[in-house]
């Protein structure tokens, strides 16, 4: 990351005191108009696309606003959405789909795709076509995936890929999907999300490990130390750091934002209901409660930038540069 | 780490570390793995050209021995299935994401890195806030927006807010710290001024940054799904992905139907990964500088 200091533009730089205090204000409105004229259209998206929205859907989070984004004033709630939210037993339930599926897929994620990075970095051989394969699925979308999921390798039937391998051994057909006791639905969601995330993360991965100096491997060579999980607990790991951090940030706000599988895969149904899925639900399903949703929506926003603060601190974000 | 060689060499490639066995060893747990990694790919290609009875007899069936192609004129000719229109719609808005995201944060990217305005640093941290809250989870007050402006089921609304992105913007400018000054100011000599300099040097001397923007952001647009969901109420106004998914939720085509839809779907980006996955790869460690 060459980030080299600002200096100060070559107007600037002009010898002082050759123009009039006049001269210099007007040079500066010129330096603002070029300013705007590059950042304007940019600034004024991001204002009426990000912080109107949310401004404008804080105010609504106060009222009861059913199939309405401008509510009157006597439908004022106060904090009702924010109370009727937490307390509500499907909301909260959303929240422990979401615990559950962050506990799974953040180390499992972070754990294959450094491993893959690992194989990767040791094979001479065909090394861009093993990373093209295992990066391959990134093509797809999440839509696509679930359908082939789905519909083919764990779908219920006796036919689908899953259930046909478990007949050769004489076991019964799996209903994963639609059966939660017990949670196979779980290894489906799982696996799904595996397969397409694992290349991006490895690439991280292969791009960091890159980087560590080789000195730093033969000096250990010298001192005794033979390559494996020795090497790799005192070197490769603490070298990596900077790209974990990274990449277990990535992970967690990624499933926070998972959506797409399980409305795909699952759909609306109690046992598998991210928080997304529920606001979806609240706020653009049959009660089109704008209001409820966009609380829950504040909600669910102060909630993952909390858990990314924590996360930075623990991890150590601020000082994890490496440098 | 102040090492003296600047040399990378990728880890492993010393002679010495690990045997012939096990370099061995790995090679075959790479295959096994990319077989497995595959087998999505294979699953969509021998449904989408097999026949519904092929895909639902007992026994597992390798490939169709008469690949079923008329599989594709079913799709597309069945008035039903608006596959033509949802391809065409997802076409549109990939496309028009991507320039439309490239012009608005390069330039916006090169402004904050160059121009020394003095309010520039507050519309960075502006900018740099919108990153703290996830995409996705401001669909809410995103449609609100967006339904009043009466963009629903609209390029309009499925293009226009996903344009400003504040992490592109981001990228950009770091990438426009590094460019190198003494380019710039040649040009600047030359009588040429900012907008001048960042069309004539800096943008046909980033080529492969701006390139890795735009895969990356082409991938993204053209597998979205919840924000073409929440905006493509009507039919007229469904990507691929939303069209893919009603066919799957209410399964109203058939299963081979259904898989040739999804081969469909993948192509243009099977053909970004053949032609262009060095920017892809580029694009994506970029991405994970975020962190």
């Amino acid at each position: 990351m060459a980030v080299s200091e600002e200096t100060a533009a070559p107007e600037a730089k002009a010898r002082p005191g050759e123009r009039t205090p006049r001269a210099r204000r007007k040079g500066s409105w010129r330096t603002a108009l070029t300013f705007w004229y590059f950042v304007g259209p940019f600034a004024v998206g991001l204002f009426v696309f990000s912080y109107v929205p949310v401004i404008w859907s804080a105010y609504l989070s106060f009222f009861d606003a059913r199939n309405t984004v401008t509510p009157e004033p006597e439908n004022f709630v106060g904090f009702g959405n924010y109370v009727t939210m937490i307390k509500d037993r499907a909301f909260q339930d959303s929240l422990v789909t979401f615990t559950v599926f962050a506990l799974l897929m953040v180390p499992l994620t972070f754990g294959f795709s450094l491993a893959l990075a690992l194989l990767l970095n040791k094979v001479r051989t065909a090394r861009a076509f093993f990373r093209s394969v295992f990066f391959l699925p990134f093509a797809c979308s999440y839509v696509v995936a679930s359908l082939v999921w789905k519909m083919s390798i764990f779908n219920g039937v006796r036919y689908g890929l899953m259930n046909s391998i478990l007949d050769l051994f004489g076991i019964d057909d799996v209903a994963w999907l639609f059966d939660p006791t017990p949670p196979w639905y779980w290894l489906v969601i799982v696996s799904l999300r595996l397969w397409i995330q694992s290349g991006f993360y490895m690439i991280l991965f292969i791009a960091a490990l890159q980087q560590i100096p080789e000195q730093l491997y033969e000096a250990a060579y010298v001192d005794g130390a033979k390559p494996g999980w020795k090497t790799f607990w005192h070197i490769t790991l603490p070298q990596l750091r900077a790209t974990s951090v990274a990449v277990l940030m990535l992970c967690l706000i990624a499933a926070y934002q998972a959506f797409d599988e399980f409305y795909n895969l699952i759909g609306n149904q109690a046992y598998a209901r991210p928080p997304l899925m529920y606001l979806y639900t609240t706020a653009l399903g049959i009660t089109q409660d704008l209001g409820r949703g966009s609380a829950g929506a504040l909600i669910l926003a102060l909630l993952i930038a909390i858990v990314t603060l924590l996360q930075g601190k623990i991890l150590g974000f601020g000082n994890a540069e490496g440098k | 780490m102040a090492l003296g060689s600047q040399r990378k060499t990728p880890v492993g490639y010393r002679p010495g570390r690990g045997g012939k066995a096990s370099r061995a060893a790995v090679f075959a747990v790479l295959c096994v793995l990319a077989v497995i990694f595959l087998i999505p790919f294979y699953l969509i290609v021998r449904n989408a050209l097999a026949t519904d009875a092929e895909i639902t007899a007992p026994g597992w069936l390798w490939f169709s021995p008469d690949p079923a192609w008329e599989n594709v004129s079913r799709l597309f000719n069945d008035e039903n299935v608006p596959m033509a229109r949802s391809l065409l719609n997802s076409a549109v808005v990939a496309v028009m994401t991507t320039v439309g995201t490239l012009f608005l944060c390069a330039t916006a990217g090169y402004g904050l890195a160059r121009i020394p305005y003095r309010h520039a640093d507050k519309v960075f941290y502006m900018t740099l806030a919108t990153l703290m809250i996830p995409g996705a989870i401001v669909f809410v007050p995103n449609f609100v927006m967006v339904s009043s402006l009466g963009w629903l089921s609209d390029y309009r609304g499925l293009i226009i807010p996903t344009l400003f992105s504040g992490f592109a913007t981001f990228l950009c400018r770091q990438y426009f710290l590094g460019f190198p000054r003494e380019l710039e100011e040649a040009a600047r000599v030359d009588g040429l001024g900012y907008w001048g300099a960042f069309w004539r040097i800096v943008v046909p001397n980033s080529g492969s940054f701006l390139a890795a923007i735009a895969v990356i952001t082409f991938v993204g647009a053209w597998n979205a799904f919840l924000w073409p969901l929440v905006i493509g109420r009507s039919q007229d106004s469904w990507t691929v992905q939303v069209a893919l998914s009603t066919f799957l939720t209410a399964q109203t085509i058939s299963i081979s139907q259904l898989f040739m839809a999804a081969a469909v779907a993948i192509l243009p980006l099977i053909f970004v990964f053949l032609f262009l996955q060095r920017f892809l790869v580029q694009g994506v460690a970029q991405t994970g500088l975020k962190g």
